[in-house]
């Protein structure tokens, strides 16, 4: 028997990590078929897309602009080995609006969204507002997740948008002040090598992280402990899966992408 | 009325409701007493199917809670939750309304809020606490607010799970006649769940006992001071010792 048992041990893990993807695979179809049915919450929603959207973009903003920055300063230097300074504008370009921007971007506002989704949901479980909620004849899924998922799912490939331009400009102040780049030449080689696939694409995945942050931050918050230790823990998962699962989906949605 | 017939409820190894046998007939007050942490809380949330009970059968007027229509069901419900339970998000009169400003009771906004202040003054409330929000209240204040929502749909049934802990003693007796009132007016049927006894002396109808997961002893309010019942007698005149452990 002890001989067995690290292996019962593993499956036992096995088991419940399938498990945990399971409830969380339903949860995330259930939040999706109630976006189609009524009742809706229109303001509910408007104030998720303020808070998940037009707050976010200080954060989103800030990260593209220092990424654009580092990433002009990385290719210049990796570039000049091969003489290949020129890529500056076109790499800076490629790597921000497909990975860097809604990668970075996603990451952030899953710092800052899932987690206070995730702990609002929470200490209205544990303070009972939720069955306070059904008693009140209201779904707590039409009513505190739909509208988040949607406004994340919306609003974040808005703010990826606007870090991709940040971002490029990051990298165009750093290559016009620091790297002797002609302004004109910089934006000229940036516009001409950009496709607007390299966009699309780029955005596309923006709004599958934005799905990913609001649904765990509610999954979580929903699935809360008791107490305040509960909301703790929870707010930590939903950050952490949140992010885990944003690297992992960005990597599936690239292979699905670009691989030939 | 409300059939409860044989009602168990586990929280993994913990096990709370034991087989309940409880009717409550429509229109009367039923007061459940019995001591911290015996499952009154999981009992009523087990009738509003907020708790999916494990064994045995919920009936509303003769039929199963667990396939009524959830939304026809529950707006025939009011409920008072024992802390609460207001949304911090929303202001106290959005709370008070918050049946009226949607679903099928909707009604337009200055209605609703006109019934919202209403409400709030029948508890206690006076109009200048519509707008605060409920971290703005005190303890006793946000328990109140609670009560008016609870009524504000003026429901058939209403549960209120210790309505008057946390309150001086004179707002305790406005808030017992207001729960007298609702019953006796409105025609509601209501359980509450506390632990003061002038509540109970004051509310009920009829009273049960709850203890170590069964009704231990339930009949009427007259019958309370000469049930016999030694965990009854322990518990309505708070003494250490008696069949009740007072370490649990
Ligand atoms: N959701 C839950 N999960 C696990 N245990 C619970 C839950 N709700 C209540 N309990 C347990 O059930 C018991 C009865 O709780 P409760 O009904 O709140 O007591 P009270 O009679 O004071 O209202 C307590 O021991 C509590 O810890
Ligand atoms: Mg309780």
């Amino acid at each position: 028997m002890s001989v067995l048992a690290p292996i019962a041990g593993i499956g036992r893990s096995t088991m419940a990590i399938l498990a945990a993807i399971g409830r969380v695979a339903i949860y995330a179809a259930s939040a999706v078929s109630h976006i189609f049915r009524p009742p809706f919450y229109i303001r509910e929603f408007g104030q998720a897309l303020l808070y998940i959207g037009y707050f976010s973009l200080p954060v989103v903003g800030m990260t593209a602009l220092f990424t654009g920055g580092a990433l002009a300063l990385q290719i210049y230097a990796g570039g000049a080995r091969f003489n290949a300074e020129s890529v500056v504008p076109s790499i800076v370009a490629i790597g921000m609006v497909r990975e860097l921007g809604p990668v970075l971007g996603g990451l952030m506002v899953a710092g800052r969204v899932a987690a206070s989704i995730a702990a609002e949901i929470g200490t209205m479980k544990v303070t009972e507002q939720i069955d306070a909620l059904v008693t009140l004849s209201t779904h707590p899924m039409k009513y505190l997740t739909v509208p988040r998922v949607l406004a994340a799912t919306l609003a974040m490939p808005v703010l990826a948008a606007v870090g991709d331009v940040i971002g490029i400009m990051g990298g165009f102040l750093v290559g016009v002040t620091r790297l002797d780049f002609n302004s004109y030449a910089y934006l000229k080689n940036t516009v001409d090598f950009l496709e607007s696939w390299d966009v699309v694409s780029g955005l596309i995945k923006a709004s599958v992280f934005g799905f990913i942050v609001a649904t765990m931050g509610c999954y979580h918050g929903m699935n809360s402990g008791r107490g305040a230790q509960g909301v703790g823990r929870a707010t930590t998962n939903a950050v952490v899966s949140a992010s885990v699962l944003i690297l992992a989906a960005n990597f599936l949605l690239t292979e699905m992408f670009f691989a030939q | 009325m409300i059939e409860l017939q044989g009602v168990h409820k586990a929280f993994g190894p913990k096990r709370v409701l034991n087989g309940i046998d409880l009717t409550v007939p429509t229109g009367e007050s039923m007061v459940i007493i019995g001591g911290s942490g015996t499952g009154k809380s999981v009992l009523i949330k087990c009738i509003l199917g907020l708790i999916r009970h494990d064994a045995g059968q919920i009936l509303l007027d003769g039929e199963d809670v667990t396939k009524a229509e959830r939304d026809a069901f529950l707006a025939r419900f009011g409920m008072l939750f024992q802390g609460g339970a207001l949304f911090d998000s929303l202001t106290v009169w959005q709370n008070v309304a918050f049946r009226l400003l949607r679903g099928s009771l909707k009604r337009p906004k200055d209605e609703a809020r006109e019934i919202a202040i209403e409400k709030l003054r029948r508890v206690g409330l006076k109009p200048d606490v519509a707008d605060l929000f409920p971290a703005e209240l005190s303890g006793g204040m946000q328990k109140r607010v609670g009560l008016a929502r609870a009524i504000a749909a003026e429901p058939e049934i209403i549960f209120f799970d210790e309505p008057t802990t946390g309150l001086d003693p004179i707002m305790s007796g406005v808030i017992n006649d207001l729960i007298r009132e609702i019953v006796v007016e409105m025609g509601a049927t209501a359980m509450t769940i506390t632990h003061d006894m002038t509540s109970v002396r004051a509310i009920a109808d009829k009273v049960a006992m709850l203890h170590d997961g069964v009704i231990q002893w339930t009949g009427p309010v007259s019958q309370l001071d000469e049930s016999g019942d030694p965990y009854l007698d322990q518990f309505i005149h708070g003494r250490a010792e008696g069949p009740i452990e007072a370490v649990r």
